[in-house]
């Protein structure tokens, strides 16, 4: 049986041989592959079966699976029908037993080398592994088996990113994250508790539209999503700037949409798409309904509690002192705010203790 | 073991051939189903097992109160958001707090918004492929799907183009080799007994409620920020009001409010001409499953009670769904249930992997304890690093074992059902009845497989119906000037007493959660769960008595068991949640036992 390809799926979706040519020869141009190159693609493109996706799940409260399916663009059900082969995933498969974990030993028997295996939770260690079984075996085995054949790994979420809420102190399953188990294959990871749907679905798309891996930042993550803060991007940031701040719940100030800083938001430390993408087809995000955002696409954001405190680490900064004088003088202290804004740019660091990337266009100067 | 009577009235067999189905997919988390099957392939014992284990309740020691919402949410990420309402209830029962009216009703919207979402998804995308095969679909006529699915419903989207278009979907998915989630699936399986043209309507149905699901959410999205894990507050809703004055773009206003109801009554015409009229025409092929898979559906059911009509009132004079426990099968009595009361809900561990001072004691919540202590059993079978098959005479699951009064409860849409019916509640009755007539069944057909799919698909239009009122009551609230949705009274742990206790109730889409909470100046000192898959999943007790899964598998007949379908079946109609039944540990954080695989 022959196998549809990607220009066979485009053509079921109307777009016809002219068209398809024309955009193969128009990226082998930004490609710089020279006159030969459109041919190349378009052979690339009419050949290549679907890429095939394993996604496991270890440790982890199924969310990302969740957030995907909400994925409104692209749909999450022409992810799965057209363009990937989503060939296990424990949510949905309609195979149980015997009949899954064949799956994954066909897979990577078939296509060595070139599937993508994507991972929802993360890995215990202690007990030999024996906090999460998969198949009557240890959930470590079934992660081994499939990352060591893989092309690139998706870390789905704060679990297989960093650890979430699992790996909080104690962590008492010694649940690991999968970059620190993987060597020699590529590792993306998407944070986020969960991550937002189209972050999820756009760096899937991302691989297949341009044929490569998102360029990552030093934890990893896709830069074009993951490289502002959500203070950067929040649309109360002016409230934030004009000193007027929610005292508490329900109060005038909530009423009016102002900054939630002093209620404990993490938007200062946090870097996500949510101020900018929005939830649910752009609905809302945390912040937009009222409450502060608790970071959780931070690595141990759990342990850096509570949430309703303000951010503890920017008093060295003297930012919450800042803050409240920029309350009193209100919007006249204009200078105050500036400070306040570099201030806070920098407490990411000092928070995580990371070394600065040099390639990071979020400079603490900037 | 080869055959024995337990004392909740079953008899198991361990005899014959044994059969394991690990990992049992399309629920939520890792669970292990084992049986034995004999001559003729009727189950004859049963073993369930929960294979995942996390630990929140350790890592919530020593927290603030006000922050358990958010960790223990991360219990589940499918029935999000009902760990945070039964830990912000908890917060606010040991502190005596009561919450606004809105902030009420906006937590009903919530968790009305979640029922229809997780009843339907769970129908369509873990449930369905059980009884809808999708290869069958391609020999189906899309102009005579047409006419069965104009001849059961009004729902527009049924020409036969839009069927042939489905059916074309699927077929290249078929004919690539590359079938995704259906590769491996059982088409084929004798057990599938629908019509071609039912089986592709279906699955262009399966399609549809997967881009729709995504817009009922909406209504989360809109009061908690996103969805999945919305966000909570102790003491009311984060979202405040403010639909005349200056500012009302950031709040609460009468923009959010006409999404949230134009949300709503799109979700219910969605269920009343799609998912009922689905769940109604596949139910009507497949009658058998009204008497198979019984378990203790017919004998003890169990309901916390859910959406308070009035805040702060738990009593069943305000919850639109009550509280209280069927035993025995006696409907002429509803007994009632107090989470506080220590001689009520225990929990047993003798075959779980947690040990306990005295084995054979069972704990209330309160003094709950959980130390982990994985062991397999002398009788385990395995093959290299592979457990063939587990001991179920020793510890087999990371389940525990809670009991009502000693007895073993079903818990779930079912066991809500049918409370309320006994109880007389006219909406419920009307449902239940229709559908009953529709299917030429009598009332005890409800205890079995297809009744607890049914009793979730009856909710689910009650939800839908509740979800517009509680929008229409919302709406006349701030109309009559009240717009407040938070209480800072007691926001403040310097206000708190130095020690506290609470108990926090909930419905979850999958049955009755509690969660117990021991604050001791200002933080917490103890906070257990005790979550509705942990009673249906259930492993033996120390008496013997087995819970809902293992009862509900017995006597089910395998067309072939090496092809567990009937299993998904009977196993699917309850939707497991095991990232939900099996995240406890104990309060004291003492050193984990090593493994032991013997």
């Amino acid at each position: 049986m022959k196998r549809p390809t990607t220009f066979d799926v485009l053509q079921e979706r109307g777009i016809s041989r002219r068209d398809f040519l024309g955009f193969c020869a128009l990226a082998a141009t930004w490609m710089g592959l020279g006159p030969q190159g459109g041919a190349a693609i378009a052979h690339a493109l009419e050949t290549k079966p679907r890429i095939p996706v394993l996604w496991l799940h270890g440790l982890e409260c199924t969310c990302c699976s969740e957030s995907f399916l909400r994925s409104s663009h692209p749909q999450a059900s022409d992810i799965v029908t057209s363009l990937v082969s989503l060939d296990y995933d424990d949510t949905i498969m309609a195979a149980a037993g015997d009949q899954a974990e064949a799956i994954v030993e066909e897979i990577i028997r078939d296509y060595r080398g070139s599937y993508i295996l994507a991972v929802e939770g993360n890995i215990p260690l202690a007990n030999d592994g024996m906090a999460c079984i998969v198949g009557g075996r240890p959930f470590k085995h079934q992660f081994d088996d499939a990352a060591r054949h893989a092309k690139a790994i998706i870390a789905w979420g704060t679990c297989a990113s960093s650890g979430c809420v699992q790996a909080a102190k104690p962590n008492p399953t010694q649940a690991t994250p999968v970059h620190k188990l993987i060597k020699n294959v590529p590792v993306i990871n998407v944070p986020g508790c969960p991550p937002i749907a189209e972050v999820m679905t756009g760096v899937i798309a991302y691989i297949l539209t341009y044929d490569r891996l998102p360029e990552l930042d030093n934890q990893l993550r896709p830069k074009m999503f993951y490289s502002q803060r959500v203070h950067d991007k929040c649309y109360r940031r002016a409230h934030f700037d004009a000193g007027q701040f929610v005292e508490r719940w329900d109060d005038e100030g909530a009423r009016q949409g102002w900054c939630l800083y002093k209620m404990g938001c993490r938007g200062p430390t946090t870097y996500n798409a949510c101020a900018s993408m929005g939830w649910n087809d752009g609905v809302s995000f945390p912040i937009k309904s009222g409450h502060g955002c608790i970071g959780c696409s931070e690595e141990g954001f759990w342990d850096r509690g509570p949430f309703y405190e303000r951010l503890p680490d920017m008093q060295q900064w003297g930012i919450e002192s800042n803050a409240d004088k920029v309350a009193l003088a209100g919007a006249a202290a204009l200078g105050a705010a500036i400070a306040v804004q570099s201030a806070a740019t920098v407490v990411k660091r000092v928070v995580t203790g990371k070394a600065y990337d040099k390639d990071s266009d979020d400079s603490p100067t900037s | 073991m080869s055959k024995i009577t337990t004392p909740n009235g079953f008899t198991l067999d361990n005899s014959g051939r044994r059969v394991a189905v690990d990992p049992v997919t399309r629920i939520e988390g890792h669970l292990r189903i084992e049986v034995n099957v004999d001559g003729g392939n009727v189950i004859r014992n049963a073993v369930s097992a929960g294979t995942m284990w996390r630990g929140l309740e350790n890592i919530l020691q020593g927290r603030d109160p006000r922050d358990a919402w958010a960790f223990v949410q991360r219990i589940c990420g499918v029935c999000t958001g009902v760990h945070a309402l039964a830990s912000v209830r908890s917060v606010e029962d040991a502190l005596s707090l009561p919450i606004p009216d809105n902030a009420n009703l906006i937590r009903n919207i919530m968790h009305l918004t979640l029922f229809v979402h997780d009843h339907l998804v769970h129908f369509y995308h873990l449930h369905a492929l059980d009884w809808v095969d999708v290869v069958s679909a391609l020999s189906a006529s899309p102009k005579a799907t047409s006419e069965l699915a104009q001849s059961i419903s009004r729902w527009p989207s049924s020409s036969p183009g839009y069927f042939a278009d489905v059916q074309a979907k699927i077929k290249r998915m078929v004919s690539s080799g590359q079938l995704g989630p259906f590769r491996n699936g059982y088409w084929g399986h004798p057990a599938y007994k629908l019509p071609a043209e039912a089986n592709l309507m279906a699955v262009a149905h399966y399609i549809e409620a997967l881009n729709f699901q995504r817009e009922i959410v909406k209504i989360q999205a809109v009061f908690g920020g996103k969805n999945p894990h919305p966000m909570w507050l102790v003491g009311g809703s984060p979202s405040p009001i403010n639909v005349h004055g200056a500012g009302g773009v950031g709040a609460i206003n009468v923009e959010r409010l006409a999404l949230v109801a134009d949300v709503a009554q799109r979700t219910h015409d969605f269920v009343s001409q799609v998912y009922i009229p689905d769940l109604l025409a596949i139910a009507s092929y497949y009658k058998d499953w009204f008497k198979l898979g019984d378990g203790l559906a017919s004998k003890n059911l169990m309901s916390y009670g859910e959406f308070p009509s009035k805040a702060n009132d738990q009593s069943n004079a305000s919850l639109r769904l009550p509280r209280g426990v069927i035993l025995g099968g006696d409907l002429s009595r509803i007994h009632e249930v107090d989470l506080k009361d220590p001689s009520q809900i225990q929990e047993f561990v003798p075959h779980s992997w947690y040990k306990y001072g005295d084995e054979k004691a069972g704990l209330h919540p309160w003094d709950g304890r959980t130390d982990l202590d994985f062991r397999l059993g002398p009788k385990t079978k395995q093959s290299g690093d592979k457990i063939e098959a587990l001991d179920e005479e020793a510890k087999y699951s990371y389940v525990k074992a809670p009991r009502w009064k000693g007895h073993a409860m079903e818990v779930g849409p079912l066991a809500r059902l049918v409370i309320a019916y006994a109880n007389g509640d006219r909406r419920i009755k009307e449902l239940v009845d229709g559908a009953l007539k529709k299917l030429d069944l009598p009332l005890p057909a409800l205890f079995s497989t297809l009744g607890r799919t049914a009793a979730r698909g009856l909710e689910t239009q009650w939800a839908a119906e509740q979800l517009i009122g509680e929008i229409g009551q919302l709406v006349a609230n701030i109309k009559a000037g009240n717009s407040a949705t938070a209480n800072t009274d007691k926001w403040e742990p310097k206000t708190w007493p130095d020690t506290a206790r609470g108990a926090g109730y909930c419905e979850a889409p999958r049955g009755a959660l509690g969660h117990w909470i021991d604050i001791r100046q200002g933080r917490i000192a103890n906070y257990q769960c005790v979550v509705p898959t942990t009673w249906n999943a259930s492993p033996r007790d120390g008496a013997g008595a087995i819970g809902a899964y293992e009862a509900s598998l017995l006597g089910v007949p395998m067309a072939n068991p090496s092809k567990p379908l009937e299993i998904l079946r009977v196993i699917h109609s309850f939707d497991p949640c095991l990232a939900c039944a099996t995240h406890v540990v104990g309060e004291d954080g003492e050193e984990l036992t090593r493994v032991q695989i013997l």
